[in-house]
């Protein structure tokens, strides 16, 4: 028999964290902090418009692009959260989640060869996307001095002649690093001179803590050289209705339309009624659940001070990236057994790519009682690690 | 910002949140919400001395316990005083140890009284012998509660499970 499968899909690596999660669900009593979904139910109203929806029988295809009143409404929310303005009609498109998005987004846009440059830490998907668009990904290591920010000199330093797109993950997961506006500024300036386009993932955008996410979509000459991606699976907590959108100029997005035409068709029907309440009615909710997130996160940089972990401070997401470099053990070693000997799961850093080693991803998507319990058990772990020491 | 919007703005944020969790140390909730602990502890001692904060109550599923207890509102039409309204009426009813709550009611009665007894047979004998007997009663309509699926804004059943897979990326 031939080989039945394609080389590139072959050659693209599983995620090496697989073990990992396999002997977490292993062990029932563990408590997990390895979530990256909210811990909130989708509020009321939207679940209720998504019945309605379907007692009313909406239950066909969509314009491909997504429903006309959800893409009118993503567009009104841009123009009174960013002051944006995008064409509902020829520049917004509705997808199966930000991955899709994501997906699309590499495919209609990269040929073979062209470079992709991924700044790491960052969300396992980029990756893969851009190999299996044909392209070659080119990762940019974040550094903890810099807060997980990503200068200028470190794009410059990544540029060659067959860059052509720049993946901007903030507010990032799993560093929980945001980009102000004087950050965006500098690396707009850079990817302006070397005429780059960036895919821009906001996914957590309306999940910051400091000040209001600023999108680099909105700084001067930057929208026509940008696809944003953003969704309702963070900020509305609706993860699972798998929903997303890309903003981007027409000539880009007719090509990515045509991608999910012929893939997705549409993205589910009951979803998009429940994301126009959501984008209509939802500021509120996510004001509330921004407040909670809040609270969490202090509460853990305190309890973290508390123990002398060190952590730089995020203010976007729901994720800390604590240092574990002080114990002498890779991330991989440290999780383990922390989960082995604490029965606390969290997300080896390096699951994010290399540089991620030496930290660790815990995400504060669970009650402050969770939260509170596992840090015990954290702090009882590395107070034994010092004293073995 | 002035001094009393922050101040305001304070206050609502403590109020918001030790409505749910009363219980809450003042060390922890002053990590929580970003300030110095003797802010939460004055603001806090201030909202109770001008009885902003009337108390720290428990919330019970009574019906779990196996105490006998039964609740009823009380639909209360009354002749309001001249010169106090229906303030002497409704104090003469929330003084009633039994009595929980009293509001006074838009509608088509006036006060709507909340009691608790141990058994159908006390509340409508409290009903009958004593509310009903007062001068400016006119008339009331006694409905018993017979389930509480939600009080005070939480929902009266198992804590839901985490049902969401334990590790994501």
């Amino acid at each position: 028999m031939r080989n039945p499968l394609s080389e590139r899909i072959v050659e693209i690596a599983p995620s090496g964290i697989r073990k990992f999660f396999d002997i977490v669900s292993e062990m029932k009593d563990a408590i997990s902090l390895g979530v990256g979904e909210p811990d909130f139910d989708t509020p009321w109203h939207i679940r209720d418009e998504g019945i309605y929806s379907l007692e009313r029988g909406r239950t066909f295809y969509t314009s491909n692009s997504g429903l006309k009143e959800l893409r009118e409404e993503i567009a009104r929310y841009l123009h009174r959260r960013y002051a944006m303005e995008y064409d509902p009609y020829s520049e917004i498109l509705v997808t199966v989640g930000g991955s899709e998005a994501i997906d699309i987004t590499m495919r209609a846009m990269l040929d073979p060869g062209d470079e992709v440059l991924i700044p790491q830490p960052s969300f396992v998907s980029y990756e893969p996307c851009a190999v299996l668009a044909g392209g070659v990904p080119v990762r940019i290591n974040l550094k903890e001095e810099n807060e997980f920010r990503l200068t200028a000199q470190e794009l410059e330093a990544a540029i060659t002649p067959k860059t052509k797109l720049l993946v901007l993950p903030f507010p990032n997961n799993p560093t929980g690093a945001v980009m102000e506006r004087k950050d965006l500024e500098a690396v707009a300036e850079v990817v302006k001179r070397h005429d780059l386009f960036v895919l821009s993932d906001e996914i957590y955008g309306d999940l910051t803590y400091l000040n209001q996410h600023v999108s680099i979509a909105s700084l001067p000459k930057m929208k026509e050289r940008t696809v944003l991606i953003n969704g309702f699976s963070k900020a509305y907590a609706m993860t699972g209705w798998r929903l997303g959108y890309a903003c981007a100029p027409k000539i880009i997005l007719e090509q990515m339309l045509k991608i999910h035409q012929f893939a997705i068709m549409c993205a589910p029907t009951t979803s998009q009624y429940a994301a126009v309440e959501a984008v209509k009615n939802g500021d509120e909710d996510i004001a509330m659940m921004r407040e909670e997130y809040n609270g969490r996160r202090r509460f853990l940089m305190h309890r973290f001070r508390e123990m002398g972990l060190s952590c730089f401070e995020p203010y976007g997401a729901f994720y800390v990236f604590p240092s574990i470099r002080e114990f002498g053990m890779t991330s991989d070693e440290f999780a383990n057994r922390l989960l082995r000997e604490e029965k606390v799961a969290v997300v080896p850093g390096t699951a994010f790519g290399a540089c991620g080693e030496g930290y660790l991803r815990i995400s504060y998507a669970y009650s402050l009682e969770t939260l509170k319990g596992a840090l015990e058990r954290v702090e009882h772990f590395i107070t034994g690690l010092r004293g073995g020491q | 910002m002035s001094r009393e919007d922050a101040e305001m703005e304070m206050r609502e944020k403590i109020l918001t949140f030790i409505e749910k969790n009363s219980r809450v140390e003042l060390k922890e909730l002053a990590v929580i919400l970003g300030v110095e602990e003797a802010i939460v502890a004055n603001e806090l001692a201030a909202m109770e001395e001008e009885h902003i904060i009337c108390g720290y109550h428990t919330l019970i599923d009574w019906e779990k316990t196996g105490v006998e207890k039964v609740n009823a509102l009380i639909e209360v039409r009354v002749t309001p005083q001249r010169g106090r309204g229906f303030d002497a009426v409704a104090e003469r009813i929330y003084n009633y140890p039994e009595v929980n709550a009293v509001y006074l009611i838009s509608g088509g009665y006036d006060l709507l009284v909340t009691l608790e007894g141990k058994t159908l047979r006390e509340v409508a004998q409290f009903v009958s012998d004593k509310l009903s007997t007062l001068e400016a009663v006119l008339s009331t309509k006694t409905n018993f509660i017979l389930k509480k699926y939600k009080d005070h804004g939480t929902v009266i059943k198992e804590s839901k499970k985490d049902e969401r897979m334990l590790v994501t990326l």
